[in-house]
């Protein structure tokens, strides 16, 4: 069965697309890092950011639709933990409603943090799914790997990266066998039988786990993991970090002279 | 002549106490392609599991005359290379070059030798230009070269297949029997495809209960229809 990468458009030739691993992991880390780091009252400079994750994605060809929609499904969970915020936020009253037993109030300064959280939480968003759209999972992972993650974390994201649409086709599979066996009654026989699926499916990862380990053995793997380094970082990477940079600093200094 | 596989009264019991093999002595000679067939459950997995010593029970294993020994272990795994049925296990990696150079890296080559045994075993299973393919975006025809691939680029004395040809569709099933009969080296193949042992296998070795029960020439074998009735091998 076909299912939508996390990589999707990765394959796409772009200036972005070819910039190393490397220069991007550190590129978007630094963006985010002058995101979260820009004072909530500066809207100018959360434009000036905006524009440049915006100039980004039209250089990286991505289809701009793709980019809104994906960066939409953090919303709900942003809201989630910031939805409360207007409502214990201490400040000049917006609204005061009675709500059945409640008196509950909404202050200004409290919505101006929610704002703040969403713009910040959405640029952010923004900077990976550039990330993530424009580099093959593969080559992250080895950019990662250099950048001194842990060998540990590597192998698990890139079983987790291999097997997990395996999975689905098998929780898939499972499903469809199921249904066709008039799948129904009450809530409890329900619960009882997807309660047996998640327990075959866990067993199933285990012996295929076995079955992995077994192959790798064959081929002579000692525990070490050993890999090639083909990674390049050629002077496109050097004139990209340093220009990306000096655009993230920017406002601060035109704001700080100004 | 050498012995390429030399088994004496090998025993497995599983974990859970199913005995897996009984006494089982197999020798195999340079050269030859021996086809193991028997029911589900007669034992072939775990025997061929034995000749890389994935599982070592309590036997006498020698591979090319090396016993199977902690020692040589690696050497052993180079020599033997063991293809097992579902190319989902054998492919791991997130590209087909990172799997098919996965062994040739563990044995410590130099990155050009590395890629050179990529690309020349890829060729040698019709493969070539899919480097950078996702394992995943391939056919199960196409899965089961790569899995190939992957031991073929240890250039193994001993090319060890378990099931190459279930969930093939004819075509793929007829394709991949011509790309076997082009490998020189040494081949032992559980199956349950007789087309697969009459097309490509002059020796045939039959398992039921964990121990060997035949062991002959394929025609001999295969046209002693009590003999395959016996054993849940003939069609009626």
């Amino acid at each position: 069965m076909k299912h939508s990468f996390i990589d999707e458009y990765s394959d796409l030739d772009s200036f972005i697309h070819r910039l190393d691993p490397r220069t991007k992991l550190i590129a978007s880390l630094a963006f985010i890092v002058a995101v979260v780091l820009t004072p909530a009252n500066n809207w100018r400079i959360f434009v000036c950011y905006f524009c440049v994750i915006a100039v980004l994605l039209i250089l990286s060809r991505l289809p701009p639709l793709y980019v809104l929609k994906r960066s939409l499904v953090i919303f709900p969970f942003v809201l989630l933990i910031a939805v409360f915020i207007p409502f214990f936020k201490e400040g000049e009253l917006a609204g005061s409603y009675n709500i059945w037993m409640w008196q509950v109030s909404v202050t200004y300064s409290g919505l101006f943090i929610l704002a703040n959280v969403v713009v910040k939480a959405w640029l952010c968003i923004l900077g990976l799914i550039l990330l993530s759209s424009t580099t093959k999972l593969a080559d992250l992972l080895k950019g990662l790997k250099q950048l001194g993650t842990p060998q540990v974390m590597i192998l698990i994201l890139s079983f987790m990266y291999r097997y997990i649409f395996v999975l689905v086709d098998e929780v898939m599979r499972m499903q469809q066998a199921r249904d066709s066996r008039n799948f129904g009654g009450n809530r409890l026989h329900q619960l009882k039988t997807i309660g047996n699926m998640v327990g075959t499916l866990f067993i199933r990862s285990y012996e295929r786990g076995e079955r992995i380990y077994a192959a790798m053995l064959s081929r002579g793997f000692d525990g070490q993991v050993r890999t090639l380094h083909n990674l390049s970082f050629r002077p496109a990477d050097a004139y990209f970090g340093v220009i990306f940079c000096m655009v993230l600093v920017s406002p601060y200094i035109i704001w700080w002279l100004g | 002549m050498d012995k390429v596989v030399d088994i004496k009264s090998v025993s497995y019991t599983y974990p859970d106490g199913n005995q897996g093999l009984k006494s089982v002595d197999l020798t195999i000679y340079p050269g030859e392609n021996v086809a193991m067939i028997g029911p589900n459950g007669a034992g072939k997995s775990t025997l061929l599991l034995h000749l890389n010593g994935v599982l070592r029970g309590n036997s006498t294993v020698e591979i090319c005359g090396l016993p199977m020994e902690e020692k040589n272990l690696k050497e052993i795994r180079k020599r033997v290379g063991l293809v097992f049925q579902d190319p989902e296990d054998q492919l791991f990696s997130l590209s087909v070059f990172d799997d098919v150079a996965f062994g040739p890296i563990n044995m410590g080559y130099s990155e050009s030798e590395v890629k050179q045994r990529v690309t020349q075993a890829l060729e040698w299973v019709g493969m070539s230009g899919y480097e950078h393919r996702s394992p995943h975006h391939l056919s199960v025809g196409e899965k089961k070269r790569v899995a190939i691939a992957t031991v073929l680029s240890l250039n193994p004395e001993v090319l060890v297949i378990d099931e190459p040809t279930s969930n093939l569709d004819p075509r793929s099933k007829w394709s991949l029997i011509e790309l076997l009969k082009q490998f020189p080296m040494t081949k032992i193949i559980a199956t349950h495809d007789l087309d697969l042992v009459r097309a490509l296998c002059q020796r045939t070795v039959v398992m039921d209960g964990g121990e060997i029960v035949a062991d002959g020439n394929t025609e001999d074998i295969l046209d002693d229809i009590p003999l395959l009735k016996a054993h849940g091998l003939a069609p009626r």
